[in-house]
């Protein structure tokens, strides 16, 4: 389980508790968002920006 | 304080004086801090030559020496700075300036006078305008490494949570002279116009909190945005407009040759219908229907309701006329801000089908300095959206970015009569470094792409407005 992060923002999606939020339950991989997941808190930063952390 | 001569890198103290810059004063302070000196038992000549400015990072003054609270940091190179923002009380203007209707009717009940009313009208569109002219551009900068520190300073964010209170203040205030005065028909509907627009800068307010990630600021700002009704806007500017600005895609983005009526007929509800996708999605992750207590859209016009009933049942059928116009000119204060922002601005798409990312270009800037006092920096535009999460006090202006004639208040104004627009920023536009007149890295509308490129798309065009950019 990886943490990736928003390079804008500092969001940080966490595989292991996942973003109940967004709706996101923990264990959620990375790979599994939509192709169009955006940085929730920032919204300007697309998913192949976040870096694994 | 401290009398001084800097040299290169170090510092000789001689005595006190008040006058002395605050930067070196913290610097020296700071070294006589370390040193276990206390200056004032023992002034004389110091030398600062083993530099203290490495070890400084955030030093600020405790004896109240100077009104203007100061930051300090140290550069890399490890030169010490001291910011001081020349502008910290004059950010006070954003948390009044809504306050207006209650000059009019102040104004109306010392003269009986009803026009009165409407004189925020004339402050707005009159006033803000020439003092933007006036006044002109302001294009500081707080330094990169003091921004964490005034990031954290707290009396900014003050400002912005002691503002949604008097939101909600203004429009019952308004409601209640309106529904209690025996007034004219235009003295009503103007002040339900003057309201109107007030609640329409508590949107800027929304705009401001709902950017933040703390729960408070969020909350604050799905509470400020009751008072328009306009509750959606928290979810449909930061997850949709963010997302999609300066693309067609967007309803919050206006084209080339749209005018401002017609983008505002696009706009309302296509920015209503968005946000309410937005949220139903998140919700359906959840497993939740739609209309719930978790909607963020309801929550917020919840509120809207409990507010304009109340003041229904307070006041009478009065009420109808009142805040439907109220809402209107709410609404009509973010659509004019919307129109002006990413006027024909166009991002790219790459070879992937994605637009390119939002870049500083993207968005038209006004550091006209009235204005953005009262807006709390909203038209430092591509800054906002390069950083979303960036904080008012801290945006920054950059050199040839694609720049409004004026404030946003005057340049609403120009684009309430569209054919002045399109003279004035349609040659703009065209001009910009990154456009260099190629029609096709414009947003143009549709209906009018055939004209636009009879008029504008000539070879001799591109030259010249190539010729004419920076």
């Amino acid at each position: 389980m990886t943490d990736f992060k928003c390079p804008e923002c500092g969001y940080v999606f966490s595989e292991d508790a996942g973003d109940e939020h967004e709706g996101y339950p923990p264990g959620t991989s990375f790979q599994s968002l939509p192709d169009d997941y955006v940085c929730p808190d920032c919204s300007v930063r697309y998913k192949e920006d976040f870096e694994a952390i | 304080m401290i009398r001084s001569l800097v040299t290169h890198n170090s510092y000789l103290i001689t005595a006190f004086r008040p006058c002395d810059p605050g930067a070196l004063r913290v610097v020296v302070r700071t070294w006589c801090l370390a040193n276990c000196i206390d200056i004032r038992q023992e002034p004389g000549l110091y030398a600062l030559e083993d530099s203290p400015k490495k070890t400084i990072i955030a030093w600020h003054e405790s004896t109240g020496d100077h009104a203007m609270k100061g930051y300090t940091a140290a550069l890399p190179s490890g030169e010490a700075i001291h910011y001081i923002d020349r502008k910290r009380w004059f950010w006070l203007l954003s948390v009044f300036y809504p306050l207006q209707p209650f000059l009019g009717i102040w104004l109306h009940a010392e003269t009986g006078n009803q026009a009165w009313l409407l004189f925020p009208l004339f402050t707005g569109y009159v006033v803000a305008p020439v003092l933007d002219m006036i006044l002109g551009e302001d294009k500081n900068n707080p330094p990169e490494e003091v921004v964490p520190q005034l990031d954290a300073d707290f009396y900014y964010r003050l400002l912005t949570y002691a503002v949604v209170p008097l939101h909600f203040v203004t429009l019952i205030g308004a409601a209640w002279w309106a529904g209690t005065q025996d007034l004219s028909w235009w003295a009503f509907l103007g002040l339900a116009v003057v309201a109107g627009i007030a609640s329409g800068l508590g949107i800027n307010t929304g705009h401001e909190l709902g950017h933040k990630k703390s729960r408070l600021e969020r909350w604050l700002a799905k509470i400020v945005l009751a008072v328009p009704v306009y509750g959606h806007f928290w979810i449909e500017h930061n997850r949709g407009h963010h997302r999609d600005v300066s693309t067609p895609e967007d309803p919050a983005s206006a084209r080339m040759g749209e005018s401002i009526y017609r983008f505002a007929i696009r706009e309302i509800p296509g920015a209503f219908l968005r946000a309410w996708a937005i949220e139903k999605e998140r919700l359906e992750r959840r497993g939740k229907a739609v209309w719930n207590t978790d909607n963020q859209i309801l929550q917020s016009m919840s509120l809207s309701a409990v507010v304009q009933l109340g003041l229904l049942i307070a006041f009478g059928w009065k009420m109808i006329p009142f805040l439907v116009v109220h809402n209107i000119f709410g609404w009509w204060q973010l659509t004019s801000a919307n129109y002006i922002e990413h006027y024909g601005l166009l991002r790219l798409k790459d070879e992937n089908g994605k637009y390119e990312r939002c870049q500083p270009h993207h968005s038209w800037n006004s550091n006209h300095i009235f204005s953005n006092l009262v807006l709390f920096h909203l038209e430092r535009h591509s800054d906002h959206h390069a950083h979303p999460l960036r904080r008012y006090q801290s945006l920054r202006h950059f050199e040839d970015l694609p720049s409004l004639p004026n404030g946003y208040f005057g340049s609403y104004l120009l684009a309430y009569v569209p054919w002045l627009w399109y003279w004035v920023m349609d040659k703009k536009l065209l001009a910009l470094p990154h456009v260099n007149g190629d029609l096709d890295k414009i947003n143009i509308d549709p209906r009018r792409k055939e004209m636009i490129y009879r008029k504008y798309g000539s070879p001799e065009l591109s030259e010249s407005t190539g010729e004419q950019s920076p």
